[in-house]
């Protein structure tokens, strides 16, 4: 490990014809557009410059760049000048280094001289180029006119702006507005008097700003920098890693300081992520060395214990005899386990596997269960397989996009950048969701349509569209002809043409005028290339299977599947909820999605454990819940996941954890369901382990370890210690191995190793003999089940109803701060942004109950009660509240209801009849859960040894 | 089915099998019957199915003649292997 900046072209990769030129008298072939000043770079002559940086357009403000052209009069900046056939460049002559020389030195004279003692000395562009044009002295002086003066602006927890330091170059504006799309950042005032200044004169925390890095990144001196290397020094050297918290799958290099983390730095060649990142992964890391962290496996015998430390061998011992003496007891299907999307494909398979080989039953499940169950549904349905169709970089060629059920900037900050982007280019957009989410309206950006429609109506609205569609002939015939189900075709067209689908017929159950749904699904269907992105408020209702099976259907009645541009993508939550998909963690299915009744599979995997499997599916996690409850589970390992404060109505949670007899939990902190736990493993972070993830475009991509773990072992070793005490015999010494037992169990997996992976960065699967490449798009000649399906979707409403108890209905959703049940985020500097969960909800609805801004409210459904805060907004409709779920006070799940999609049980986490009172403080379920939180968390001391 | 929340396992059961029939309802009955029935084949546990399988004559269960029928012919199919 050894520490290079990553190379800086100057400007960005343009794709067109060969040019060739000479430069210093070296021939250079390069696409046509490419500057004279990325060509020099690509055979490594670095011409001096300032303004100019590879990640945004070229701008020619600071004039350092200047080449002679043979032919040509003056002195061109070779930022801002492309290549032409024949040209013949100069970067090095006697004029042009005193032309820059002078340039420098006006810069100089106005920057303070204190290299030596600045934060960034080392690793700042300015004292490079100062060295490169060979400036020695300053003619000025620095009595003059200067911005020695400027106040620092630290009121952002992570970087800080010393205008003192700032050439005003601009590339701080630039990729605030065209890499991130938020146009935080202007250049006030003109000439000698202008100065960088976010949003209105603002400070940064106040601004738009939303902390993702982009300009500390751009930024050539140290003007804008990570405190922590104003802190800790500039880092020694770095590892490619990938980010630990959400589905986009951010590649960083993360820079290193000895053992020490200094910052996490966007990586230009991840696919992902292409250098830019979002608030969590740039800085939202230092939850991994908190001290609430617990390094120590710990042990009781019942809840209302405090934990005891024990040693590894005696926790894994104690958990192994714990789990055998359950089985003989309550038999073989008694214990299960969970795995989670935090984790890496290594070790969710291996959690999987040791349920399946060690346990000896299918009583396997994970998080993607309250959220994208559905998505595998559906698609394994219509498509054949359980994936989005796309990659990230297909939305550059999509006309029209069609968002529902997400709010991309908030969830999936960095694919959102992009997405805003491609709509600043002119690509049309269409956003349905209840909420007025930033997308709908933002800096240069405006929904065509907005459809907010009432929550729970998905499929109505959907099925509406296609009814618009099929009816007024916008069906692409051709294409569903030769790639579809010609008589499941005909029966779907024939159900959403009957009048009672059409928009006029729905549009007072889904409150979405008639009219603009028919614009919008005439915009979807003729605009172009149309793309749908979709998220959890499509999934997580009762009709979640169905919603994704009528995204599907549109998609393919418009010939929107099987090219870039186009395509269903569903935008995945966790870092690798793909992957824990991918790996068998549901109890019907082994790794690759096939089904455990599936004679052969079992026998392949059967061969290489040397055990017979279940055929038949086992337990659900709500599943597990109720059968703990009636007394017939009894045991449970769940690794990385607060099923607790994430999963739907906690009391019915709570209950099923406390009826077990051994509930084993993995994880970093004491979270909300260790609350219940008998045994608790410390969990490692992504920082300290090899494995990968899998990110929502299948893309596979390697994580790294760029330190030991603090608790001793990796999350897979964990797993592998509780399997051979179970008396499993594994004898894995590096996760590459488990990579290539999925590699050789999984077809879609085939051609995957860890040194593929090393080889080109990242794969996305299936990648085997028949996609040796991997596959970008999906379903590109056939659907992988041949022809794609149409599927009738009715729309059943859901039982959960508003009435005169319950009459406002609350939706839920995240923040771009935040993540999830908040345990990473909570721990770290975030919460200067969301620093409590508050409940929206429209001014009419709080006018008539009596209820100011930031008041005190109870909220309330058939399942429970909690209070928080209110926040009035015309974001919601009248009739709907909204809230986050980020922190364990507010227990948004002790209100939602166990309802749950019909084919996959994936919870309604969107749908929840509420009321909504004033409120004096805490209910009285939080007092005592907070009470008993405090009391089950509590850790012997121990006495020192004599 | 007014307190969703309070469900014994076997009332959730018999929920959950209506639900699935609701929305196969467009089959008709007969097909959202068998289409019911080879859900629950593919994605419940052995001891869902076995429940299920019990509750099938149950005169004192509330479940619809169609959630029956699924039942019943739970019972009659061969195990998975
Ligand atoms: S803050 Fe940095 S990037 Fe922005 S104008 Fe100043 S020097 Fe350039
Ligand atoms: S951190 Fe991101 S959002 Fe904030 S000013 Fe910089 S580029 Fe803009
Ligand atoms: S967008 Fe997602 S993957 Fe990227 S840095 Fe943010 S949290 Fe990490
Ligand atoms: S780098 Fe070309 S003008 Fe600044």
């Amino acid at each position: 490990m050894t520490f290079t900046r990553e190379k800086d072209f100057g400007t960005p990769a343009k794709h067109g014809e060969t040019v060739s030129l000479t430069i210093d008298g070296q021939p250079v072939s390069v696409p046509a557009g490419t500057s004279i000043m990325r060509a020099a770079a690509m055979v490594d002559t670095a011409i001096p410059k300032l303004c100019a940086t590879d990640s945004l357009e070229s701008f020619g403000s600071c004039r350092l760049c200047l080449v002679e052209i043979e032919g040509r009069k003056g002195y061109p900046a070779s930022c801002t000048t492309p290549v032409a056939p024949e040209m013949v460049v100069r970067t090095e002559t006697d004029k042009l280094r005193k032309l820059r020389r002078g340039v420098m030195e006006l810069y100089i004279s106005d920057h303070p001289l204190d290299c030596l003692t600045c934060s960034a000395n080392g690793d700042c562009e300015l004292q490079d180029q100062a060295g490169a044009v060979g400036l020695r002295d300053v003619r000025f002086g620095y009595e003059g006119a200067n911005h020695l003066e400027g106040c620092k602006d630290e009121s952002n927890p992570y970087f800080t702006f010393d205008p003192a330091k700032c050439i005003v170059c601009s590339r701080c504006v630039r990729a605030c507005d065209d890499v991130q799309g938020t146009l935080a950042l202007t250049v006030d005032g003109r000439g000698f008097a202008s100065k960088i200044a976010a949003s209105q004169g603002e400070d940064f925390l106040s601004s738009e700003c939303v902390s993702c890095g982009a300009c500390v990144q751009a930024c050539p001196t140290s003007a804008l920098i990570e405190n922590t290397v104003i802190d800790k020094g500039t880092p020694d050297k770095s590892v490619v890693t990938t980010c630990a918290y959400c589905g986009v799958g951010c590649t960083f290099r993360a820079e290193m300081r000895g053992e020490d983390l200094v910052r996490m730095v966007p990586w230009k060649e991840g696919k992902a992520n292409h250098g830019h990142s979002c608030v969590k992964g740039r800085f939202a890391w230092g939850y991994a060395q908190h001290r609430d962290r617990i390094l120590n496996p710990m042990v009781r015998t019942s809840v209302d214990e405090p934990w005891r430390e024990v040693s590894w061998e005696e926790a894994i011992t104690h958990v192994a005899s714990e789990f055998r003496r359950i089985q003989s007891s309550y038999g073989t299907r008694a214990i299960g386990g969970i795995t989670s999307s935090r984790c890496t494909n290594e070790e969710t398979f291996l959690v999987q596997k040791l349920i399946r080989q060690g346990f000896g039953n299918n009583n396997v499940d994970t998080c993607a269960r309250v959220c994208h169950s559905p998505t595998g549904y559906g698609l394994k349905t219509t498509f054949g397989t359980s994936a989005g169709t796309q990659d990230f970089d297909s939305v550059e060629q999509a006309d029209v996009i069609l968002v529902i059920g997400a709010n991309p900037t908030d969830g999936h900050p960095v694919f959102a950048s992009r997405m805003k982007r491609r709509l600043r280019e002119g690509a049309r957009l269409i956003v349905v969701d209840p909420r007025r989410i930033d997308l709908v309206r933002s800096p240069h950006i405006e929904a065509a349509y907005h459809l907010p429609l009432q929550p729970g109506t998905n499929v109505a609205l959907l099925t509406a569209m296609a009814h618009v569609i099929v009816t007024e002939g916008l069906v692409d015939e051709a294409y569903v002809r030769e790639r579809c189900d010609g008589e499941a075709y005909a029966e779907w067209a024939a159900f959403v043409s009957e009048p009672a689908r059409s928009p006029e017929a729905i549009e007072e159950l889904t409150g979405v005028p008639a009219a603009d749904l028919r614009a919008a699904a005439r915009l979807y269907a003729t605009g172009g290339n149309g793309a749908i992105y979709y998220g959890l408020g499509v999934t997580e209702h009762s009709q979640g299977s169905s919603t994704v099976m009528a995204i599907a259907n549109l998609a393919m009645a418009t010939g929107n599947v099987g090219k870039p541009g186009t395509g269903v993508n569903p935008l995945r939550g966790q870092n690798n909820v793909q992957g824990s998909c991918d790996m068998g963690s549901f109890p019907h299915e082994l790794p690759g999605y096939r089904h455990v009744s599936d004679n052969a599979t079992r026998a392949l995997f059967e061969a290489d454990w040397g055990v017979t499997l279940d055929a038949q599916p086992g337990l659900r996690i709500n599943n597990m819940l109720d059968a703990a409850t009636d007394g017939t589970f009894k045991g449970i390992f769940i690794q990385g996941e607060d099923i607790l404060q994430s999963d739907p109505n906690t009391k019915h949670v709570a209950a099923g954890l406390a009826a077990m007899e051994c509930v084993v939990v993995q994880d970093l902190f004491l979270n909300e369901t260790a609350n219940y736990a008998h045994v608790f493993l410390p969990g490692s972070t992504f920082l300290e382990k090899d494995g990968t993830f899998t990110n929502a475009e299948r893309r596979i991509q390697m994580v790294r370890k760029v330190m030991e773990p603090k608790n001793g072992y990796a999350d897979w070793e964990v797993v592998q210690l509780v399997a051979n005490a179970m008396g499993l015999r594994w004898t894995y010494t590096h996760p590459s191995q488990i990579m290539d037992e999925i590699a050789r169990l999984t077809p879609t997996f085939a051609g995957v190793s860890f040194d593929v992976l090393e080889e080109r960065g990242s794969v996305q699967w299936p990648m085997n003999a028949a996609a040796p490449e991997g596959t970008p798009t999906m379903h590109l000649d056939q659907f992988v089940r041949g022809k794609g399906l149409f599927v009738v979707t009715d729309y059943v409403p859901t039982d959960e109803r508003t009435g005169p108890r319950f009459p406002l209905l609350l939706t839920t959703g995240r923040i771009l701060s935040q993540y999830n049940v908040g345990a990473q985020t909570r721990r770290t500097e975030n919460g200067a942004w969301h620093a409590e969960d508050r409940l929206e909800i429209h001014p009419h609805d709080a006018e008539n109950r009596g209820i100011r801004d930031g008041d005190w409210v109870a909220l309330r459904s058939r399942a429970g009660e909690t209070t928080l805060r209110a926040l009035i907004t015309d974001r919601v409709a009248p009739g709907v509240v909204y809230t986050t779920f980020h922190h364990p006070d507010t227990q948004a799940n002790v209100i939602t209801t166990d309802f749950s999609d019909w084919a996959t049980n994936c919870p309604e986490y969107k749908v929840t009849a509420v009321q909504v009172m004033p409120s004096n403080g805490p209910s009285d379920w939080q007092t005592r859960y907070r009470e008993q939180s405090d009391r089950s968390r509590r850790i012997a001391t121990v006495e020192p040894a004599e | 089915m007014s307190d969703h929340a309070m469900m014994s396992t076997d009332e959730r059961l018999a929920y959950m099998a209506e639900h699935i029939l609701r929305n196969f309802a467009t089959r008709g009955e007969d097909e959202a019957i068998e289409a019911t029935a080879e859900h629950i084949g593919l994605y419940w546990d052995p001891s869902m199915k076995a429940r299920a399988t019990a509750m099938a004559d149950e005169p004192g269960v509330p479940l619809s003649e169609a959630a029956r029928a699924v039942f019943r012919r739970l019972g009659e199919e061969q195990p998975l292997t």
